[in-house]
């Protein structure tokens, strides 16, 4: 198999690609801490109320500005909701579901995480900028769906 | 050295026979009973996704009886896995027909079994969802249920697909035996591999669905849901990518003759095809990079496998270019671009193939981008991909079958195109290309702002972040208003080639190699070790996760009955 020299540089172009996706995605997330929120840690989905941590839902201070949120996700609801902070605070989102798989997103962040039955899931966000964030689910769970959401207040 | 060119000029001579000889009329038959069905889902699912539209742009909503969200499932289904299907299976068998002198008749009748199986389970399902009891989208995340019916009808349209792929080995198995030492042709070769990858990215999802099947009846309690997950999107993904495939197939195999070129090269064009059957299935785990449950490494190495698949991508970006400036300047194109100006753009067929290509050059950016890390995060269930599979799916995929059908449409029904068709179906092309655009750039847009995929209108009680979204939101409806009128368009001329069309002899186009070709290796025929390699690169990506999702699973979910 002859290879034309544009066919050769063109190949090394397509690889190239490849490579630089890895090392960039690679960097961010190993040496920045940037990576996806992959929590591993399960939870038995039909005793979520008995939970230690899920038992009760709600937002904790526990550090320097910064907050833990233990949230559930159920048909069509994120309890706590309507949650403030403080400007500037770091807000560890602690995430279980109810039922179905939901997907928690909040608009104008990198917030995204699905939220699966049976697991939990874990993710950061530090809140710079005050404004009122809209938070919705954005995975189909029911006829509902659409109405599923709540808001974070950074003050 | 010898060997090779007297077999270069036998293929040649075999060749020229075929390009004449028309198909076996039994054999016609049955594609174009597949492909009617493809097209008339088309309309059906054309129709829900104009509905779609219509209601996200806040300009209709839907009755209570026959929701958003039951719409959005039928559009999906009929769309993604019927209408694409029915005709990836009819155009495989003519292909297979074509080429390899004819279907066995086992063969043929397998073909039919497969097209009732399809059927029933596609009339199953989509009962179901029309009564309202498989309200849960083409994934049907479980512990989500639907009616254990509605995945009754599933397994049964993956049995046909399944009767299918083994009808096509058994031809092609045939084939090989009689000619021995001849290189399997092109088309047959991409058709095996087509449905190799069809076989092997539909167990794991017809595994999930055998387990959904009693627990949906209740005859078991609970249900692995991520395990479930995982084996859905070993098969989502793949999916997409068979029906990129298919196209791919007619742009290596058709275009060049077409455009009259030549094959750009026969061994990479093989290549291609094997390393599209071997590097797939893993890639649909791309889909659950910001799922719990799997470490960050794990996920790190899924990156890995996903953006290998763009190589063969890549790699036909640049043959098919090239066999547009070689075709080109064989026409007396001159200078850096001439050869741009003497392709046939007045032909429907090449016009489709070209649109169809071209697009895939941003959509398949597209797909690069979002399966790194962070910029998925940014993306996941957002419209952004809503966005990218109308553009890939949507135009690359759906406007490639567009121009195979009007060739084999006629070269079957014993038609011709004519002119003034031909004129229709380029302003159909049209059509459709400027209604996707149009909808899949909003939805890129509105994606990066946040907006979520699969949600009916909401204001989310007034949020003015919300309210941001209204004025692109707009495009949907305006996108989809075009792509209705193409969807008819295309369903009359389909019509017209298969019964109204004057009578005639239409080209089943197969493109030759060149002159001065070199000889295709012999290893590329070894489809027992592709297989085995397959089969390396599927437990390198499933192994792990699969044995810890089953070793280490929380207690399972009960079902959840969406009504």
């Amino acid at each position: 198999m002859k290879l034309h020299r544009f066919e050769e540089v063109w190949l090394v172009f397509a690889v190239a690609i490849i490579v630089i996706s890895m090392i960039v995605t690679g960097y961010q997330a190993f040496a920045l801490g940037m990576g996806p929120p992959s929590h591993k840690e399960t939870i038995d989905p039909e005793k979520v109320d008995e939970h230690e941590v899920f038992s009760e839902p709600g937002v904790f201070e526990v550090g320097d500005n910064e907050y833990d949120v233990v949230m559930t996700l159920e048909m069509f609801n994120f309890t706590p909701g309507d949650i403030e902070v403080p400007v500037g605070a770091k807000v560890n989102f602690i995430l279980t579901s109810k039922d179905v798989v939901h997907g928690m997103q909040i608009v104008d962040t990198n917030v995204n995480a699905m939220v699966v039955p049976g697991h939990i899931q874990k993710i950061s966000q530090t809140f710079d900028k005050p404004g009122e964030y809209l938070i919705l689910c954005n995975e189909f769970c029911g006829l509902g769906h659409q109405l599923m959401s709540t808001t974070i207040t950074v003050k | 050295m010898a060997t090779a060119v007297k077999e270069t000029i036998k293929n040649k001579a075999s060749r020229k026979v075929n390009e004449f000889k028309a198909t076996n009329p039994q054999d016609a038959k049955l594609t174009l009973t597949f492909f009617a069905v493809s097209f008339a889902t088309l309309l059906v699912g054309g129709i829900l996704g104009l509905l779609q539209g219509l209601e996200r742009a806040g300009l209709l909503s839907m009755p209570v009886w026959f929701n958003y969200y039951q719409v959005l499932t039928a559009h999906g289904i009929l769309l993604i896995l019927v209408f694409t299907g029915t005709f990836l299976v009819g155009y495989v068998y003519a292909g297979l027909s074509h080429t390899l002198g004819g279907l066995l008749p086992k063969v043929r009748k397998m073909g039919w079994i497969a097209f009732y199986l399809m059927l029933a389970g596609t009339v199953l399902a989509a009962s179901q969802v029309i009564i309202g009891n498989a309200t849960v989208l083409y994934t049907f995340y479980p512990p989500m249920a639907a009616s254990p019916w509605f995945y009754i009808g599933l397994v049964l349209v993956v049995l046909g697909v399944w009767t299918a792929a083994f009808g096509a080995f058994i031809n092609v198995a045939n084939w090989r035996k009689r000619h021995k030492g001849q290189k399997l042709p092109l088309l047959a070769f991409f058709g095996t591999g087509i449905f190799l990858l069809l076989f092997t990215g539909t167990l794991g999802v017809t595994y999930e669905v055998l387990t959904l099947i009693p627990w949906a009846f209740g005859w078991t309690e609970t249900v692995n849901v991520l395990l479930s997950r995982t084996l859905f999107w070993s098969f989502g993904h793949t999916l997409v990518n068979v029906w990129y495939f298919t196209a791919v197939s007619a742009w290596y195999v058709a275009f060049p003759k077409i455009i009259g070129g030549r094959t750009f090269s026969d061994v990479l064009a093989r290549l291609v095809a094997i390393l599209i059957v071997i590097l797939n299935v893993p890639g649909g785990f791309h889909h659950q990079i910001i799922d719990p449950g799997f470490t960050e490494g794990l996920k790190y190495m899924h990156v890995f496998m996903s953006l290998s698949i763009a190589l063969p991508s890549l790699l036909t970006a640049f043959a098919m270019f090239a066999i547009m400036e070689r075709a080109g300047r064989r026409k007396g194109g001159k200078g850096l671009l001439g050869w741009f100006t003497k392709l046939p753009w007045k032909d429907a067929r090449f016009l489709a193939l070209f649109l169809a290509m071209v697009t895939f050059i941003p959509a398949g950016a597209g797909g690069i981008a979002q399966t790194n890390f962070q910029l998925n995060q940014v993306v996941h269930n957002t419209l952004w991909i809503t966005g990218h599979f109308h553009i890939t799916v949507g135009v690359t995929v759906a406007v490639s079958f567009f121009g195979i059908a009007y060739w084999l449409v006629p070269h079957l029904s014993k038609r011709i195109m004519t002119p003034k068709m031909n004129k229709f179906a380029i302003w159909q092309i049209i059509t459709w290309i400027i209604g996707m655009y149009i909808m899949s750039f909003a939805m890129h847009t509105l994606g990066l702002f946040g907006a979520p995929r699969r949600s009916s209108f909401s204001t989310y009680f007034d949020s003015a972040q919300a309210a941001g979204w209204n004025p692109l939101l707009m495009f949907l409806a305006v996108g989809g208003t075009l792509l209705i009128i193409s969807v008819i368009m295309v369903v009359y001329i389909i019509f017209h080639l298969m019964f109204k069309a004057p009578k005639g002899e239409t080209e089943f186009p197969v493109a030759e190699e060149e002159d001065n070709a070199s000889p295709t290796p012999k290893w590329t025929e070894r489809w027992s070790l592709w297989v085995v390699i397959m089969i390396i690169v599927i437990s390198t990506g499933y192994l792990i996760p699969i044995v810890d999702l089953v070793m280490n699973a929380p207690p399972g979910s009960p079902p959840f009955f969406i009504q």
